[in-house]
């Protein structure tokens, strides 16, 4: 079995990530040890909640040094909806709070316009770029407010239309940042959870 | 942005979210159970059977109601929810007997990925925006029971598992917990639970008029047409209980007619 460090965010729905990591062969393992995360083979940054609390979570603990490391590096790392906002430098849910900074780009909140439901609260369709290696088109779950409004240069992944296009997911290496849950998206993202731990496997 | 991906989306054209399709498993000590007008309730089956099977139809999520909690002051349903998360591929909203952080907390760490809360937040309200700021509002649900009033004046919050009205305005409710924090409202009518009667149009057409998050419908389903007019009322999801436990329609069967009807959904 592949053990799988799960940052422990405190809020996130940590059992949802860890059944499914369960269901797809892999032994997750909840830590918030900085220097587990560092010298771990495969490390998933779940994320529920804000953006502000999350990063002061992982400036408290030392984690955000040991992410922004494993990002830069392209070494395996699963971030999960607020885990890949997290990435990116700041975002308008918390303004003046620094992010990751891996990504530097602004995440912003799905436009005020009529008819447009926020949070967005449901399955999206998911439409990879030519060069992704580890998403495939299909549904996913999201439960997102804010979002990458584009790819950043040197990312693959894939976008979704929510009023506008957003980035579904990003792609650098044994790095997968989904702003969906795979956890959550049934079969399809059952499949690429298999998907990325079988590529760590393969790196 | 790859041509494929840019291509796939202009093809879409101006598309929205799927229209989800929502089983509801009402919990009684362990055991799903489904009455009519939250009374006389039978059984349905095993939560993790129903679970599996509802997912394997198509489902675009779960809602599990701890239908007891409430009236005989116990806790929640953290076992059912904890065996149901293990073999659970989609999301979980998990209702009943939430009256603080904590026990929403429990629910999460059994498994939940939503918390639904109805009797406490309308006697308590900051309890949603409490449960908004620990855990996010894209987990905070408003589980809100509605019933017409006798003079036909609107809608009534109905709280306590439907056993006491409150003549408090049921679309004022919905807006301020949406103010509060809210993310997503399960809107249930008390008139049509259980009957098969239809969801109450014009309870869903007031409510998603009143808010921007997304309405769950909820109430009176028996077949297709009544979710599709749910959805044309404005309704982003419709949950159904009593016609998927008969085995009447599968949630296949109804997505088939409502994609055959242009309603997007996730086939």
């Amino acid at each position: 079995m592949s053990e799988v460090i799960v940052v422990d965010t405190g809020t996130a729905n940590l059992a949802s990530v860890c059944a499914a990591l369960v269901r797809v062969g892999a032994a997750p393992r909840l830590s918030t040890d900085a220097s587990v995360v560092a010298a771990a083979e495969r490390v998933v940054l779940p994320g529920v909640g804000a953006f502000g609390a999350g990063m002061a979570r992982l400036e408290a603990t030392g984690l955000a040094v040991a992410l922004t490391k494993r990002a830069r590096e392209g070494r395996a790392l699963l971030c999960v909806c607020l885990g890949l906002q997290l990435l990116c430098r700041e975002s308008e849910e918390s303004p003046g709070i620094s992010g990751l900074g891996v990504i530097d780009a602004a995440v912003r909140r799905f436009e005020d316009r009529a008819g447009l439901v926020v949070p967005q609260l449901g399955w999206n369709l998911v439409e990879p770029a030519l060069d992704s290696t580890l998403l495939a088109s299909g549904h996913a779950y999201f439960a997102n407010s804010y979002r990458l409004d584009a790819l950043p240069a040197g990312y693959s992944g894939a976008l979704a239309v929510h009023g506008s296009p957003f980035v579904a997911a990003l792609e650098k290496g044994a790095l997968l940042a989904c702003q969906f849950h795979p956890e959550l998206s049934g079969a399809w993202g059952h499949a690429l959870l298999g998907r990325w731990l079988a590529k760590v496997r393969a790196c | 942005m790859g041509t494929r991906a840019a291509r796939a989306l202009a093809r879409e054209g101006a598309r929205v979210l799927t229209i989800r399709v929502v089983p509801c498993l009402d919990i009684d000590a362990g055991r799903v159970v489904k009455g009519v007008r939250f009374s006389g309730m039978r059984d349905a089956g095993d939560p993790t059977e129903r679970a599996l099977a509802y997912e394997a139809q198509g489902a675009d999520e779960l809602v599990m109601l701890d239908v007891s909690a409430t009236p005989e002051g116990r806790g929640n349903a953290t076992e059912t929810v904890r065996r149901v998360r293990a073999v659970l591929g989609i999301p979980l909203t998990v209702g009943g007997g939430v009256r603080t952080i904590e026990d929403a907390r429990a629910l999460l760490e059994a498994g939940a990925d939503k918390v639904a809360s109805n009797t406490a937040a309308a006697l308590e309200p900051s309890l949603l925006d409490r449960l908004a700021r620990t855990f996010g509002s894209q987990c905070t649900v408003l589980a809100l029971d509605a019933a017409r009033r006798q003079d036909g004046a609107g809608w009534e919050l109905v709280v306590r598992s439907g056993k006491e009205r409150t003549s408090r305005c049921a679309v004022a409710w919905a807006r301020e917990a949406a103010s509060r924090g809210a993310g997503e409202i399960v809107l249930t009518s008390w008139d049509r639970d259980g009957t098969r009667a239809g969801y109450d149009i014009e309870l869903i057409g007031a409510v998603t008029s009143a808010v921007r998050i997304p309405v769950v419908a909820s109430g009176g389903a028996a077949h297709a047409q009544h979710m599709l007019e749910a959805v044309r009322a404005g309704a982003s999801a419709v949950l159904a209980a009593s016609i998927l436990h008969d085995g009447e329609v599968t949630v296949g069967d109804l997505k088939r007619a409502l994609a055959a009807a242009e309603i997007p959904v996730r086939m």
